[in-house]
């Protein structure tokens, strides 16, 4: 072959991938549809669907804060840079109005949006695929007949490639596992409905799995503690932080009502969540309780509970070398509420004791719950604790945390903690002190 | 010893160091302007200003205060002298029983200086953390706005002049 013709044949073959490439990473644009009338959903779809919602906490991501419902347009930090949650409210112009069940149904199960471009995974389809046609119906069929609100979202602030969203076709041909949760025919109906949950609409991994570099969660480690928004999100199986561990009964409490007497109330990107959950199907939470405490060995249920609460009422409080200042910081600003003996009940002023955040081996939980307090949400009660960041210095929560560390929690002493305690400080408010 | 600087007059104190800020103000300087509510953080009538930010008095050792600037509602002016902003809670009557209000002022007094002209918006979020009972917050918001009006009519102006 003369070199001209090999040539001709390495641009022919360029070309050919480029076009196959193409071909293969696009997909068809849905046809717009009437905006659906919301009186031809049935009712109790829109009921059903409503109940899904809150067990997949739709509205945590795609509502700004203080913001219409479901309008979108809550920015979401991930490591790649900022992505404006999208407009899922029925509006024609800028929400979900033109969408047919089948735009909406591509969209949870392949990530592509109703145009055909590629969404990105900040929103979990990799859980969605998961979802039955039925329980996508219903999912449908309730957020068709919200109130439809005109939101323009800003656009992602990514960089470059990540800004190329055909990219994605990579991500999704590596990643995206679209077969369905088998049932366990060993376990009990209810242990197969949370598997469905968990794995799917529940998309409880999308936090508490950890991810690998392209962002993907690593399959082999599910559930093993993951992040959210630089809240260590703990693990939920056999490594899971929590003193005394969690059995059904006790996680149903903290799903459902937000607070539980042995583990406390959630914190950070949690919060919504159970406060989402307490809208949900009961019988679901349950569902999702007995599977998530079933990730536990079986041989740790309740019966350390007495033994843990024991240990911590025992512990000595007597301060070590260089432990002064932490230990008088605790017993001003944190024994209040905390110590044994307060005016309060449990899961207000938790025994420290029973904390999962001082038993992490990763000090952010518990640095950010100091410096920014638990604040339940306005349609929700729970315990509540104030902020002490700008009250106490960086260096005096840091001593304060290491005390509580060894005197509460367990474990090695946290490295570095009081740079630590400056870097989630900064993070959250932009400065130290 | 403790040294607490308070409205800046710096105070030497024999007491435990991991006294509450407020039982040290009240029960040893006679500064009873902060008061007591819940004692856990949650009511903000004993807010003072401590290195510029509103705080639980009720909820910070005297240790953790040694070498930080506190300031309490005496500091800012008395029946004889009001300071502008207590003036402007007087105008407005925005007391009714009065027992949050020294907590109320020593807040707004912190948002103000971090923020000359805040927006309503602003008034509301900042002045949150801290409860009133009577529910004079429509009074309080009021007081606040009264007392923040020229500055907020002011950066209109400079906005104004920027965009001829």
């Amino acid at each position: 072959m003369r070199p001209r013709r090999v040539l001709y044949l390495l641009v022919f073959l360029l070309v050919a991938a480029i076009g196959g490439f193409v071909w293969w990473s696009q997909f068809p644009l849905i046809d717009r549809i009437e905006v659906p009338d919301p009186a031809s959903f049935e009712r109790n779809l829109v009921d059903a669907g409503a109940k899904l919602a809150a067990i997949g906490n739709c509205r945590s991501c795609h509502t700004d804060r203080n913001g219409p419902e479901f309008a979108g347009g809550r920015a979401i930090a991930t490591p790649y840079g900022k992505i404006y949650s999208t407009n899922i409210s029925p509006a024609p112009g800028t929400g979900l109005g033109h969408w047919s069940e089948a735009a909406f149904a591509r969209a949870m199960r392949q990530g592509i949006a109703r145009n055909g471009a590629h969404l990105y995974p900040a929103f979990p389809y990799d859980h969605f695929t998961r979802l039955t046609d039925n329980d996508l119906r219903a999912l449908y069929a309730f957020l068709m007949t919200r109130p439809p609100v005109e939101n323009f979202v800003p656009a992602n602030e990514l960089p470059f490639p990540l800004n190329q969203r055909w990219g994605l076709a990579f991500w999704n041909a590596l990643f995206l596992d679209r077969r369905p949760v088998m049932p366990d025919p060993s376990q009990s109906p209810e242990w197969n409905r949370g598997a469905y949950l968990v794995a799917g609409l529940g998309h409880c991994g999308d936090c508490h799995t950890p991810r690998n570099l392209l962002g993907a969660e690593e399959r082999s480690r599910a559930l093993s503690g993951g992040e959210a928004e630089g809240w260590p999100a703990p693990s939920l199986g056999p490594d899971s932080p929590a003193p005394v561990p969690w059995n059904a009964e006790h996680l149903f409490a903290y799903l459902r009502h937000g607070s539980d007497t042995e583990h406390g109330a959630p914190a950070g990107p949690m919060q919504s969540v159970t406060d989402a959950m307490s809208h949900a199907d009961e019988v679901d939470v349950r569902a999702i309780a007995t599977y998530v405490a079933n990730l536990q060995p079986a041989t740790t249920t309740n019966d350390k509970a007495p033994q843990r609460q024991a240990t911590a009422a025992s512990q000595s409080a007597a301060p070590g070398p260089g432990e002064e200042l932490g230990a008088t910081i605790v017993a001003g600003a944190c024994a209040g509420c905390h110590a044994p003996g307060q005016p309060m009940v449990a899961p207000h002023g938790l025994n420290l004791a029973l904390s999962s955040a001082l038993h992490q081996s990763d000090p952010r939980d518990a640095i950010l719950i100091v410096l920014g307090g638990l604040h339940p949400s306005a349609e929700h009660s729970g315990p509540m604790m104030p902020a002490f960041s700008g009250t106490l210095t960086d260096a005096q929560v840091a001593a304060a945390l290491q005390y509580l560390r060894r005197h509460s929690g367990q474990g090695p002493a946290w490295a570095d903690l009081e740079d630590r305690v400056r870097d989630v400080h900064h993070a959250m408010t932009g400065s130290g002190s | 010893m403790i040294t607490l600087t308070v409205n800046g007059t710096a105070h030497q104190l024999d007491i435990d160091p991991a006294t509450p800020l407020l039982y040290a103000l009240r029960g040893e300087l006679g500064l009873n302007g902060a008061k007591f509510g819940c004692g856990l953080g949650q009511c903000g009538a004993c807010t003072v200003v401590v290195d510029g930010e509103a705080t639980y008095s009720c909820l910070l050792p005297v240790i953790a205060v040694q070498g930080r600037q506190v300031l309490t509602i005496e500091g800012l002016g008395g029946i004889d002298k009001p300071s502008p902003l207590q003036q402007a809670f007087i105008d407005e009557q925005a007391a009714q029983c009065g027992y949050c209000i020294a907590g109320m002022i020593m807040r707004a007094h912190a948002l103000i200086q971090k923020t000359s002209a805040p927006t309503e918006a602003q008034i509301r979020e900042g002045m949150e953390p801290n409860l009133c009972r009577c529910g004079t917050h429509m009074r309080i918001v009021r007081a606040i706005r009264r007392v923040t009006a020229e500055a907020r009519e002011a950066a209109l102006v400079s906005f104004r002049e920027t965009r001829r």
